[in-house]
């Protein structure tokens, strides 16, 4: 703890933590004898409940480190513990699955805790250096897992891809920060916001601005610069998949947040302009592409685009309001990725991963439960009440029309509609067509996931009003 | 009133029932057996259980009775349950209906299981739908309708199933969404989604009206439906199974009439009179022109379809009279094609399982071997004429009357719709049921079953019965609409001295 005060790293103490038993385990996967898969996914699983207890037992208020660059507050722990729950289940879903295909390695889990710390610092960045930092150590290690199986082809071809845009990406944020500290003179998120008070914002800072945020909407996969995802999806195992739809994109979110509300929170229609044209470009693309898609990995890819526009609608109205609407349907949106993740997983037959959605047909007749839990959570994707995703569309679209944005609010639920369709073809697949072959028992974990997810999804309505509490706090936090 | 909350037991007891027929394992009779009666129990129950509503309900109070409330969602929007005369009506007619749909569906054999939760799941969102009190919630229900409905088309429709259930689906969606936003904009301008403060103190400027007004009808006019929105209709009703149809056109075509008195014309009285033309002009449309293609159809259903279409054409006409012969007939017209044209459904139906083609054409002469069919098919074949002595006669000559008294026009108009009406639904009649039996599929046909009688019984007596002495039925929604109607004037008045004033 001395040590920790020391180096005004005390607030960091989940992070420090989470750092120091991936490398532990590290040290245990290459000297232990045999394969040391097991135990490492195990000592993961411990090393992230044990980081989500030390952010929740944090206590409250605000509290900084290193010098301002690490900043936590009611924000950062709603967003590090939702982060840490969904590499938790990440790691949880592959189990089964990495050791069916004979790929099982150690390193897998150590790389998901290495890229979990790194969105915790993301989550926490209070400065432009640490965000980089943070976004970097995480995307490192995501380019290596999408890679992970590396005898396949397809799967080096995303980590290549996903390696080859994500280094573009980094490259145009750090051009970005580096505008924007020529043009404030600081790269701390507090300073920067006193210069833009003092100053306003130039034509130089815009720019600044733009490459920053072309940088993390990269990182959410969000219209136009989305490119790699359908192929990444697609060619990375599926529990990595699952893995990349979840936590990292709820840590890059968390991260614009910041960035748009501490940094930049007095030039609000500087930045407002900019999302609400990604928003639109994503929400839209997100539907149409998504109709001609048969490979259920490849149609998860554009929802996801899809749904990273919808979250920006709130951010979009950069209001508490929106912030809120946000947080909100990043919660449920991981939860409503994660089982539906675990649903693809489901899909095996003899032994053998099957991705078509024709793959899905009559699937009501041979697993009813299985089939229900999906339909649930296509429904609630779409958006129709009283599931889940209804809330986060309905919160989302709540700070929209407060803050005025009317076009920007028609044109996101009528983008909504046109997605439904692809949804209802699922649903369609699963319960209105002939059966085809069963698919093969569920693993535990999977059958675990993919029920407590559809739980959640349908009884959010009943509980909903604590986790709203919550993502209002986390929003008040920021402001 | 009451202590217990009635209304939200209404409401989740078909759920109950649901949970029920989930603890039911396996496939044989035995199990289908309880699964049927389970859900037929449930139904019954609620319905029982719904006319404590009736008894407790006063006809002379103008607010909300029954009222419930709790926490949901902290201000964004509040669990509040509560019914006047405009909707209990309809609570009633759900919980009605839904045994006779239960029953109407006893030889379903594919995926009984599903099948029957489907149903209890939709019994308790319409019935949700009726007793929101809170706009959020009122969507919520509204919407989620949609879930059990396109699964009901898709897995036990016709051959189209799967085009009619999205056309279905997509439809509906595309004109709820926007009310989404209408809702949510109203909730930042007056601070609460509370539908009794809303329909008390509706504080929206005229040019917000508008845009609220559209929004809404965007969503009613669908579901209503209207013309030229109306073509799901057709599609979803002949691919649905009977009891879908009669859901459908029962109690899901009547939301969009509630939504109507219960949002747009009171939270919106300007707006509501700005556009009563527009409303008139695609009332009429929908009458004349939908009678006319009701004509030249050769399948059963589908006929049915186009004519409640036009019947609905004479609901929103009475509506937007904006008076209280017009509304009051409007109300009416809704209860009583509730009944009778669910009943037409039902009647299909049993020619259908037995013939297994819905083809006009296919028919002929079953008098000689139906008589009792014959009869039914009669009375409600009369009803959905307009014969003076059946429930249809009432609604619509009070929407007419009422029509009449804003603008003669469009009562003239309307006046061909009963005369087209006659010519479609007496011809039906004829073709299928007179002639003679000359088909040899048909010589063997047998009468209605026992089980098919009781479903059908019951309706034919509501139908004459409220023919003859529909008060009981007026008197439900007299002060409720006589409240309703209050602001509707002043508006009226209003627009009327604004134009007078621009003449001189």
């Amino acid at each position: 703890m001395w040590l920790l005060e020391q180096a005004d790293a005390v607030a960091a103490l989940p992070e420090i933590l989470l750092a120091v038993l991936s490398l532990v385990l590290l040290m245990y996967g290459v000297f232990r004898k045999g394969d040391a898969s097991d135990g490492v996914t195990i000592g993961a699983l411990i090393a992230l409940g044990l980081a989500a207890l030390l952010v929740i037992g944090g206590g409250e208020g605000k509290a900084l480190a290193f010098h301002g660059a690490f900043v936590v507050d009611t924000f950062a722990r709603l967003m590090k513990v939702l982060a840490l729950f969904g590499s938790a289940v990440a790691i949880a879903l592959s189990v089964h699955f990495m050791r069916r295909d004979g790929s099982q390695r150690f390193e897998y889990p150590i790389l998901i805790l290495l890229a979990t710390v790194g969105m915790m610092m993301m989550i926490s960045a209070n400065n432009l250096i640490a965000l980089y930092m943070g976004l970097e150590l995480q995307s490192l290690s995501l380019y290596v897992l999408a890679a992970i199986n590396r005898d396949s082809a397809r799967a080096s071809e995303a980590g290549l891809k996903y390696f080859v845009l994500g280094a573009l990406s980094s490259g145009m944020l750090l051009y970005g920060s580096s505008l924007v500290y020529g043009f404030t003179g600081s790269t701390a998120f507090p300073q920067i916001a006193e210069s833009l008070t003092a100053h306003g914002a130039g034509v130089g800072l815009v720019f600044g601005l733009v490459f920053i945020i072309a940088g993390l909407a990269f990182k959410i996969s969000a219209v136009p610069f989305h490119m790699w995802t359908p192929d990444v999806y697609e060619g990375a195992p599926t529990p990595v998949t699952a893995f990349f739809a979840a936590a990292p994109k709820v840590a890059a979110m968390a991260l614009l947040i910041r960035v748009m509300v501490s940094a930049f929170g007095n030039v609000v229609p500087d930045w407002q302009q900019i999302l609400i044209f990604v928003a639109i470009a994503s929400m839209a693309l997100g539907s149409f592409a998504a109709i001609g898609q048969n490979n259920i990995k490849r149609l998860l890819a554009y929802s996801s685009i899809g749904n990273m526009g919808y979250a920006l609608v709130g951010l979009a109205a950069g209001t508490p309001e929106g912030v809120q609407g946000t947080v909100v349907y990043m919660m449920i949106y991981m939860i409503m990725t994660l089982g539906t993740f675990a649903c693809v997983l489901a899909m095996r037959r003899r032994g053998h991963m099957v991705e078509e959605i024709s793959d899905l047909a009559g699937l009501a007749r041979n697993n009813k439960g299985l089939a229900f839990v999906f339909a649930m959570l296509m429904f609630s994707l779409a958006g129709i009440p009283p599931l889940a995703g209804f809330f986060g569309k309905y919160f989302v679209f709540l700070a929209a029309v407060k803050s005025g944005l009317y076009l920007l609010s028609v044109i996101g639920v009528v983008t909504s509609v046109i997605g439904a369709y692809y949804y209802l073809r699922i649903v369609k697949i699963i319960y209105f067509d002939e059966p085809a072959e069963r698919f093969d028992a569920m693993d535990g974990e999977v059958r675990l996931v993919a029920y407590a997810s559809g739980a959640f999804t349908v009884l959010f309505v009943l509980f909903a009003n604590p986790l709203i509490e919550l993502a209002a706090q986390a929003a008040k936090s920021l402001y | 009133m009451s202590s217990w909350p009635i209304l939200s037991v209404v409401t989740f007891l078909p759920l109950l029932g649901v949970l029920f027929i989930l603890l039911m394992r396996g496939e044989d009779e035995t199990a289908l057996r309880n699964i049927r009666w389970g859900a037929l129990w449930t139904t019954i129950v609620t319905f029982l259980i719904s006319l404590f509503i009736w008894a407790g309900f006063d006809n002379n109070a103008t607010e909300f009775q029954f009222r419930e409330h709790a926490n949901w969602l902290g201000g964004a929007a509040t669990y509040r349950m509560g019914v006047d005369g405009i909707s209990m009506p309809f609570v009633i007619l759900t919980t009605f209906l839904m045994p006779i749909c239960i029953l109407a569906s006893w030889h379903v054999t594919k995926r009984v299981k599903e099948y029957m939760i489907a149903f209890l799941v939709l019994e308790t969102l319409m019935i949700g739908v009726f007793c929101a009190l809170d706009m959020v919630l009122f969507y919520l229900f509204f919407e989620a309708g949609l879930i059990p409905m396109f699964l009901i088309i898709g897995i036990w429709g016709g051959p189209r199933r799967v085009y009619a259930s999205f056309k279905f689906f997509l439809y509906t969606l595309l004109g709820s969404v926007l009310m989404l936003l209408a809702i949510i904009y109203m909730y930042w301008t007056s601070g609460t989604t509370d539908i009794a403060v809303l329909l008390a103190n509706p504080a929206f400027t005229p040019e917000a009206q508008k845009w609220l007004w559209l929004a809404f009808f965007a969503s009613f006019a669908v579901k209503m439906p209207m013309w030229p929105v109306h073509t799901w209709l057709p599609d979803a009703h002949v691919e649905a199974p009977t009891a879908g149809s009669v859901i459908l056109a029962a109690i899901l075509l009547k939301m969009g009439g509630y939504g109507f008195l219960r949002f747009s014309l009171p939270m919106f009285p300007d707006a509501s009179v700005y556009f009563q033309s527009f409303v008139y002009t695609l009332s009429i449309i929908a009458i004349i022109y939908t009678s006319l293609v009701a004509l030249m159809q050769e399948d059963m259903k589908k006929l049915i379809a186009y004519s409640s279409v036009a019947h609905m054409g004479f609901v929103t006409m009475g509506i937007f009279s904006l008076n209280r012969q017009g509304i009051d007939g409007a109300m009416f017209q809704m209860i009583s094609h509730g009944l009778v044209s669910g009943a037409l459904f039902l009647c299909v139906g049993v020619i259908y399982d037995r013939m297994h083609t819905r083809e006009i054409a296919a028919y002929g002469g079953l008098v000689s071997r139906m008589p009792l069919y014959a009869f039914t098919f009669m009375v409600f074949t009369m009803a959905n004429v307009g014969l003076p002595g059946t429930s249809g006669f009432v609604g619509e000559f009070l929407s007419m009357m009422g029509a009449f008294k804003s603008n003669t026009w469009v009562a003239f108009f309307a006046a061909f719709g009963v005369i087209l009406s006659a010519a479609y639904a007496l011809w039906l009649y004829r073709r299928v049921v007179f002639g003679k039996l000359e088909k040899t599929t048909l010589m063997h046909l047998p009468d209605m079953t026992p089980r098919e009688l009781m479903t059908l019984a019951p309706l034919i007596v509501l139908t004459i019965f409220f023919g003859v002495y529909p008060a009981p039925i007026l008197d439900i929604f007299g002060a409720s609409v006589e409240s309703l109607i209050k602001p509707l004037n002043e508006a009226a008045a209003a627009a009327q001295a604004l134009a007078l004033a621009s003449l001189k």
